[in-house]
């Protein structure tokens, strides 16, 4: 077994709208910044250990599609690395 | 007939659904999650409220709990479910109705009251009101805004699964009248049978003739019909 960080991102699909990026970006606006769009994402870092990479990155991704990105509106995707040390 | 109000840590709309219901003459019995459902219930409702405070998503949490493996399958063998607010975020985060519920359009809290047009008085849920008839409930939640892909608003729409729109008083359905920016102004469905709904408004909250409306009641009566 190997120790591996996977990290998902989730983020909603294109379409659908995000009032709190929205808000924030309009508060960025306030602020004097220029700015044209803002889009926000969770991301989770999951330490785990597993067989290899592919084993790893099957883990995570299980774990987005039953619970972590709702796939009504979320996308997401994962990165695996190994986490030395 | 006894409904079980399934109670999350968080839940907070149980104790005035069971005076709801009790009211109407509809036995209901709390049950903490924890516990499972009784075996001889004839009905489930999902309270509203903040289980797991939220996290994640409204009703994530609740969705992922061994309770609601026992809900669905109660739900599939015709016992009627619904899930009102925390409720129907956990309906339909658990897939026992379709969509999502999310973030308000205008990203806040909304605790007010609104008018609701009865789109499909053929369930157990509306069979009390006429189509098209207007209603008054309150909503309360800061993620009710309900969000699906067009294709399966189509097909719920072609399939009469739509109980309710957001409208004006006088049953216009249009954007003004829309308090969260839900999709096609929807404030509740059904699932893949009628004996399953949900909604963002409280029929609970206007069920009890001492504190003035009632138009709730004809929501609960749904577990008695």
């Amino acid at each position: 077994m190997t120790a591996y960080t996977a990290t998902v991102t989730v983020r909603l699909k294109r379409g659908v709208l995000d009032p709190e990026a929205e808000t924030t970006k309009r508060a960025l606006d306030r602020l004097g910044f220029e700015l044209d769009a803002l889009r926000s994402t969770d991301r989770f870092e999951i330490d785990l250990d597993a067989g290899n990479e592919d084993a790893a990155e099957e883990r995570a991704s299980e774990m987005a599609e039953r619970l972590l990105a709702n796939p009504t509106i979320h996308d997401y995707e994962v990165a695996v690395e190994r986490a030395d040390g | 007939m006894t409904v079980a109000v399934v109670r999350f840590g968080g839940s907070n709309c149980d104790r005035d659904s069971i005076q709801a219901l009790t009211q109407l003459g509809i036995d209901a019995e709390l049950v903490w999650h924890e516990d499972g459902l009784p075996a001889d219930i004839d009905g489930v409702m999902l309270p509203g409220g903040f289980s797991y405070g939220d996290y994640l998503r409204a009703g994530a949490m609740a969705a992922r709990s061994p309770i609601m493996q026992e809900v669905r399958e109660a739900a599939s063998e015709g016992v009627p479910v619904l899930g009102v607010c925390n409720g129907a975020q956990i309906g339909c985060e658990s897939s026992l109705t379709p969509g999502a519920f999310t973030t308000n359009r205008s990203a806040r809290f909304q605790c007010e009251r609104v008018h609701l047009r009865v789109e499909n008085a053929d369930t157990p849920w509306t069979s009390a009101y006429e189509e098209g008839e207007v209603v008054e409930f309150p909503i309360a939640h800061g993620e009710g805004r309900f969000e699906i892909d067009d294709d399966r608003l189509n097909e719920l729409e072609d399939e009469d699964r739509i109980l309710f729109r957001y409208c004006d008083e006088d049953g216009e359905v249009h954007e003004g009248a829309n308090p969260n920016g839900s999709k096609h102004n929807v404030a509740g469905i059904t699932g893949e049978r009628d004996s399953i709904a949900v909604m963002m408004p409280h029929p609970e909250r206007v069920a009890l003739p001492d504190l003035g409306q009632v138009d709730g009641q004809g929501v609960l009566r749904g577990f008695a019909e």
